[in-house]
Formats: C-alpha cells, sequence, structure tokens
C-alpha cells in the first residue's frame, strides 16, 4: 500500500478548493460554465474557419438539386417524397458534421485539453452536442426555404419546425456520443454511420412520418404520436450519453 | 507528491509499462529520461489522468488515481506533445477557453500575466494558426501554467524549439521550482535533464533502471548508464 497522502509542498488553489467544497448551486452553475465554454469554443473556431458548415452546406445543397433533378415527379409524387428527402439530407450532412467536430479535436490533439479539465465529462458532451445542433440547425436554415422552392412544398409551418427542431436534437444526441466511439477508430468515417445510423433509426422513422403527416395536412392525431416518440427518444438518448459520455472518451 | 508502486500498463498483450516505481518528493524536479519507446508517454499519461494503470497504486498531488481524477485535474497542469491549442481562436482565446473550463473567474489580468511571462502579450489578438511551431509551445506552457497548478508535467516540451524559446523554458521550470510546484519532465537532453532537474531518473523497457539526485551524479557515468539503458 501506499503511504497515507503526504502534505503538498503549495497549499490548494483557493479558486480551485472554494470549488470543490461549494454547493450544488455553484457546481451547477460551474457545470453551466463549462458547457458554455465548450460550445462557446466550437462556434468562435468555426465562425473563423467555416470549415465545417461550408462543407455540410455544399453537400446538403447538391443532393436536394440531385434529388430535384432525379425525382422529377408531379406535385403528389413530391409531397409523397418530400419528408423521405428532407431527412435523408440531413441525416447525411449530419454524419459529415459530428464526424468532423470531435475528429478535429483528436487530430490536433485538442481532445487530451479537455480531457485534462477538471470538469465533468458529461460537460464535454453537452457542449459538443449543443454546437452540433446549431451546425446541423443553421444548415436546415438554409435548406428549408430551397426545399420549399424546389419540391413546391410548405417546409415553413411551424408544427414542421418544431419535428426538424426534436429531430435534429435526437439525432444529434445520439451522434455525438457515437461519434466520440468511433473518433478513436481509424476507419472512423466509415464507423460512424454504421454505428450511427442503426441507433438512429426511430428517430428518423418518427421524424419521417411526423414530417409527412403534416405536409398532408394530417390531423393532430395521426401526427401526435411521432412527435411524442421523438420525445421520449430525445430524453432517453441524452440520458444515455449522460452516463456513458466519461466511459466513451475514456482510453 | 507524484507516487508510483509496482505500475503496470499493458496495451492488449504487449506490455509497456513493467512495474513502475517512482517517487518525486513535493517541490522536486524530476527529469524522465529514456529511448524512444521506454513508455515515458504511457507513464505521463497516467499521472495526468489521460490514461488508467492495468495494475499498481499512482498518487497525484497525494491523490489516488484514478479514484480522485479530477481533484489531480485540478491541481494538474500538462505540456504535451501537442500543444492542445486551436489554431482558429487567437492566443488570448485560447487561453480565455482554458479559464473558463477550469472555472477561473476574472481571468483576463491572470491571462495578461501569463503572455507576459511566456513572451506573447504583444501577439495576444494574433490566430494561433500563425504562430510558429516554438510559440505555440510557449502558449501551451502559458496554458498549463493559467490555473497556478502545484504539480507540472512536461512532455519533451524542448522538441521544435529554437534556442530563444529554450531559453524561456528554462525560466519557467526554474520558476515553477522556485514556487514549489513538484515538476515532472521527460526529455531526451542529458546535460539539460542534469542543469534543470533535482533528480534525474531513466526508464527503459518499461521500468526504471536508474534513479538518483542530480547533485550526486557524475555527467559522464551518467551519459554511460543512459547509452547502455538505450542499447
Amino acid at each position: 500500500m501506499l503511504p497515507p497522502s503526504s502534505s503538498p509542498a503549495l497549499e490548494a488553489d483557493p479558486q480551485a478548493a472554494a470549488l470543490a467544497a461549494g454547493s450544488a448551486g455553484a457546481r451547477l452553475s460551474n457545470y453551466g460554465r463549462a458547457v458554455g465554454a465548450v460550445l462557446w469554443k466550437d462556434l468562435a473556431a468555426e465562425l473563423r474557419s467555416k470549415e465545417l458548415i461550408s462543407s455540410m452546406l455544399v453537400f446538403a445543397l447538391l443532393v436536394i438539386l440531385i434529388f430535384n433533378f432525379a425525382l422529377a415527379l408531379d406535385r403528389t409524387a413530391r409531397e409523397n417524397v418530400a419528408a423521405g428527402v428532407l431527412w435523408v439530407i440531413t441525416a447525411f450532412t449530419g454524419t459529415l458534421g459530428l464526424n468532423r467536430s470531435l475528429a478535429q479535436e483528436k487530430d490536433r490533439g485538442s481532445l487530451d485539453g479537455l480531457l485534462l479539465a477538471p470538469i465533468d465529462r458529461s460537460a464535454l458532451y453537452f457542449g459538443k452536442m449543443l454546437g452540433n445542433i446549431l451546425f446541423i440547425g443553421a444548415i436546415q436554415v438554409i435548406l428549408l426555404p430551397v426545399f420549399t422552392v424546389l419540391f413546391n412544398v410548405n417546409m415553413l409551418q411551424p408544427l414542421l419546425l418544431l419535428i426538424v427542431l426534436l429531430g435534429t436534437i435526437g439525432y444529434s444526441a445520439v451522434g455525438t456520443l457515437l461519434a466520440s466511439l468511433a473518433v478513436h477508430s481509424r476507419s472512423r468515417d466509415v464507423m460512424l454511420p454504421i454505428l450511427l445510423f442503426p441507433v438512429a433509426l426511430p428517430v428518423l422513422v418518427a421524424a419521417v412520418t411526423a414530417t409527412g403527416n403534416v405536409l398532408i395536412a394530417a390531423s393532430w392525431d395521426e401526427i401526435s404520436p411521432w412527435i411524442n416518440l421523438l420525445l421520449v427518444y430525445d430524453v432517453i438518448f441524452i440520458a444515455v450519453a449522460f452516463m456513458l459520455f466519461e466511459y466513451v472518451v475514456e482510453e | 507528491m507524484i507516487e508510483t508502486r509496482s505500475l503496470k500498463k499493458t496495451f492488449g498483450l504487449r506490455p509497456v509499462l513493467r512495474g513502475v516505481d517512482l517517487a518525486v518528493a513535493p517541490g522536486e524536479c524530476l527529469a524522465l529520461m529514456g529511448p524512444n519507446g521506454a513508455g515515458k508517454t504511457t507513464l505521463l499519461r497516467i499521472l495526468a489522468t489521460l490514461s488508467k494503470p492495468t495494475a499498481g497504486l499512482v498518487r497525484v498531488a497525494g491523490l489516488p488515481l484514478p479514484a480522485a481524477a479530477g481533484e489531480v485535474r485540478r491541481r494538474l497542469g500538462v505540456v504535451a506533445h501537442h500543444p492542445l491549442l486551436y489554431a482558429d481562436l487567437t492566443a488570448h482565446e485560447n487561453l480565455e477557453f482554458y479559464a473558463r473550463l477550469y472555472g477561473l473567474t476574472d481571468y483576463d489580468q491572470r491571462i495578461a500575466a501569463v503572455l507576459e511571462q511566456v513572451g506573447l502579450a504583444a501577439r495576444r489578438h494574433d490566430l494561433v494558426r500563425t504562430f510558429s511551431r516554438g510559440m505555440q509551445q510557449r502558449l501551451a506552457i502559458g496554458r498549463a501554467l493559467l490555473h497556478n497548478p502545484q504539480v507540472m508535467m512536461f512532455d519533451e516540451p524542448y522538441t521544435g524549439l529554437d534556442p530563444h524559446a529554450s531559453e524561456m523554458l528554462d525560466e519557467v521550470l526554474a520558476a515553477a521550482r522556485w514556487a514549489g510546484r513538484t515538476t515532472l519532465l521527460t526529455t531526451h537532453d542529458l546535460a539539460r535533464a542534469l542543469a534543470l532537474a533535482d533528480r534525474v531518473a531513466i526508464l527503459a523497457r518499461g521500468v526504471i533502471v536508474f534513479n538518483a539526485l542530480c547533485r550526486e551524479v557524475d555527467p559522464l557515468i551518467f551519459a554511460e548508464t543512459y547509452a547502455a539503458a538505450v542499447q
């Protein structure tokens, strides 16, 4: 056995000691600051480089154009496929962003800097997840009006925006967790979609069905079960990621 | 302050650390030397809470690992192979990010002091991507000092530094000793290790094969011992 802990040469940093002994409120505040710091860093770096957003946007616009010309359909047929096309684009574009958001940290070695910070690892997860939601959300803000014009369907309905938000949260929640897992793999670009798509299937099915029902002006009774499913999925996967993230990023 | 007993680390079937016994007293500076692949970085990663030991006991800042990893991180400053910086943020923004992660409040003055210490005050608003390797390493040292840690670890910090930056790093290490910080440094520079550290150890094939106070070490004999260990 090791001897009992020796007295340190330096007294503990007073601020650190205060944080360690702080109340639950202080710890929660510190947790929120850590989440905010990670989110702020990702947004500030992306606003400068525009590396992620530009590649996601170009990819999304290319896919929507390809679908538009490939599916040279009449109005009714377009309404039928619009929901599926929207979520296929969201899923593929989101995968690009999810992959890069953690791969950049790993490639530049800065992941260790995050892991060395004296914060709950789940704060890193929430910071990254919120960043991913904002990046995918930013693409959708551009995508939905383009979609409305090219597919001649109204994608700018409040209920549809709610579905897009819930679907994006669910997809980002599970995607951020699995991207953290895949980032340690040498074939991570291939690994993430293989891991993500089966697990994200419920959220994609619910989002596609709910979106389709809104577009055909179905009744609330037909739409609400799918929105409930999205809500439940979001809560479950955020909770699961909160519990597992620490183990996922461990070496 | 830093102590390991029978520390072992295995990656798959490949043992990297085969039972490392090491002790660094509070305020002491240990220079850890060894050939490439000896396990120095693995040992540092375990001590820095980035990796878990396969077996053995580890204490850093008097706290057991991995049980008290969170508290150890609060007391630890690490300068790694990578500078752990963000190229698309300025020097000030990088330090501000880490200050927020470490829960520092009113950090602007502290950031200014650290940038002054590492000689980057004039470049505080420049993007890190415009910095040379040496400047990035200086900023990485500033990042590690930001929260005033009790224990500092440097993993081959002189790699890629020009003479001016190396002198600055010498001053940082001397200041750390003067401030009573416990310091662990890995390096391949024999002369520098003997000049800067209180104690020098050689890690070879996953075990400590040499460990002595620098003042008791004959440089020539030490060089021969190191050469034998490398072979």
